[in-house]
């Protein structure tokens, strides 16, 4: 735009991975492991930011004409705008160095803890031993849609052990997440946590849940805020992966989130909690995780361990509805088939409100509503949307939530 | 004694499991973008670094090139920038010691597995 001047530009850079907090088990980097996270971050910005756009421009000038031109049609769903874009060139092109640095997060946060992994076991102990907020059954089976891929490209991922009990899978998590998001989501990764707290306290303000339970809580990024907001509840964060309950426990003990209860379970079998057990129920960025018959499986177990005028709420990427352009359904899907998220696109496609409803809520419980991380401006970036998006990874969610027999709740009362 | 059993910088360079997608006709290609991007990322790890030395030098004026010039390394500085280096052709040889691994183990394709999961 003509508008601007040289003088008075700021120019889009990701902040420096030093203004990350640190924590209690967090990775220490050296010199030139601050300086990888930090070009990455600012390649993932270009990548997004400067090359992305020419993803449209070519499916609109090359890919959708020369289309049209064999079929006699136009694409009919995103899978058809994907084969034929995996045949363009610049999409290829950019596909590539996309994966490329993809794989060089992983490698690149890998190397940093593992270096160490003897270190961070030790202060992940110091945390663990003897507290009885963590704890571990070995008898939780991972998922098939847990190992059929390394998710997200993340080599071992959620379960994996380099050495016996290590905590290596939730370090090279947490450290890395910086690396793909150009520090979207804040100084402890927690901007959708932290997010959550601000929003709970406009909606109902005054409220104080009794009893939350996290569901795939990884290292716990989005709870440890709900907790430190609500030091009177009890916080119950489940997993079925052990290596990443144990750094989440010491993490968030570290940051004296002690009112949280780590557990290994699996979600689809809810059955050691009775029914009406919690008064919040909620899963952030993990439901496409799963697979077509967890997922209705989880949010109906969910949903008998809701007590009523308890909140269920899942925040996602938004879904594809029949609104939403193929063009973006297909770009949304990238991570799908480049980045190892094999029920991204399937979860995607899927009616929440319908799964919601076969669950037991009412079609007027339910609400949606976008959520946008909440992060120290003065350091970290707001979320880009639109044009320069960082599709499948901005800071900017879809909330997917029911307040349960609210409305009977109402009744009663009045 | 973990540090002489556990090769971490191998342990680092570990392939994710799900069949690579291809991007190029010529499966070469995948390789030589691979390891040209690692050295782009370490050509900034390099300029940072040098940054990081000058705004020291700006600020406590303390190293000379003379030093830098008249270094030898001893024992085990010299084992520790073997070491160093090692690391780096882990690093930039990502791409092709995946490739070693792709050929101990063939995988289905992720299109595949989403299939599955699908239905499961
Ligand atoms: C994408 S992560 C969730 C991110 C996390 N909630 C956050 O906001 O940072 C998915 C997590 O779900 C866990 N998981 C997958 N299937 C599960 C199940 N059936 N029950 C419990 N946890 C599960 C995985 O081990 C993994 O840690």
């Amino acid at each position: 735009m003509s508008t601007k001047t040289s003088t008075d530009q700021k120019l889009d850079v990701a902040p420096p991975y030093n203004a990350v907090a640190r924590h209690g088990v967090s990775p220490q980097p050296s010199h030139d492991e601050v300086a990888r996270f930090d070009f990455l971050a600012n390649f993932n910005k270009f990548l997004s930011g400067a090359l992305g756009p020419g993803n449209k421009l070519t499916y609109d000038k090359r890919v959708q004409p020369a289309f049209e031109k064999e079929h006699g049609r136009a694409p009919k769903d995103r899978f058809e705008i994907r084969h034929a874009m995996n045949n363009d060139p610049f999409h290829t092109f950019w596909s590539a160095l996309k994966r490329n640095s993809m794989e060089m997060r992983q490698q690149n946060g890998r190397a940093m803890v593992l270096r160490q992994i003897d270190e961070l076991s030790a202060k992940a102990r110091q945390y663990n031993e003897g507290r009885d907020t963590l704890e571990l059954n070995p008898e939780i089976e991972v998922p098939r849609y847990q190992n059929a891929v390394d998710i997200h490209c993340m080599p071992g991922s959620y379960h994996g052990e380099e050495l016996a009990g290590d905590v290596s899978a939730g370090a090279n998590y947490d450290c890395g997440i910086f690396a793909t998001t150009a520090g979207g989501l804040g100084a402890l990764s927690d901007g959708g946590g932290a997010a959550l707290v601000e929003w709970i306290k406009q909606q109902r303000p005054g409220w104080e849940p009794c009893r939350v339970l996290d569901i795939g809580t990884t290292v716990g990024h989005n709870i440890v805020p709900l907790a430190l907001a609500f030091p009177n509840c009890e916080f119950i964060a489940i997993d079925t992966a052990a290596p990443i309950l144990r750094y989440a426990h010491a993490r968030a003990q570290s940051l004296g989130a002690t009112n949280i209860k780590f557990i290994q379970a699996n979600a689809e079998d809810l059955s050691r909690w009775e029914d009406g057990t919690f008064d919040w129920v909620q899963t952030t960025m993990f439901l496409h995780e799963t697979s077509g018959k967890a997922l209705p499986k989880i949010i109906a177990e969910g949903y008998r361990v809701l007590a009523d005028d308890g909140l269920m709420f899942h925040l996602e990427q938004p879904e594809y509805s029949d609104e939403m352009p193929l063009y973006e359904q297909f770009i949304r899907d990238w991570d799908a088939f480049n980045n190892n998220e094999p029920f991204w696109s399937s979860m995607h496609a899927l009616d929440m409100k319908t799964v919601m409803n076969e669950a037991g809520f009412a079609a007027n419980e339910l609400f949606e509503s976008g959520v946008r991380a909440v992060v120290d401006t003065d350091i970290f970036p707001e979320a880009a949307t639109g044009d320069d998006e960082d599709h499948g990874r901005a800071a900017y969610w879809h909330a997917y939530g029911a307040w349960k027999n609210s409305d009977q709740m109402q009744e009663a009362a009045e | 004694m973990t540090e002489e059993v556990f090769d971490w910088m191998a342990a680092a360079n570990k392939k994710a499991k799900g069949k690579r997608p291809e991007y190029f006709d010529d499966p070469e290609d995948e390789r030589m973008l691979s390891i040209l991007m690692a050295v782009v990322g370490e050509v900034s790890v390099l300029r940072e670094r040098m940054d990081t030395v000058e705004r020291l030098l700006d600020a406590n004026g303390t190293i000379s090139r003379n030093d830098i010039e008249n270094y030898a390394p001893d024992k085990q500085a010299a084992y520790e920038r073997g070491a160093m280096i090692r690391e780096y052709i882990y690093r930039v040889m990502r791409g092709p010691h995946q490739m070693v691994q792709e050929l101990e183990q063939v995988e289905p394709p992720v299109e595949e597995v989403s299939r599955e999961l699908k239905d499961i």
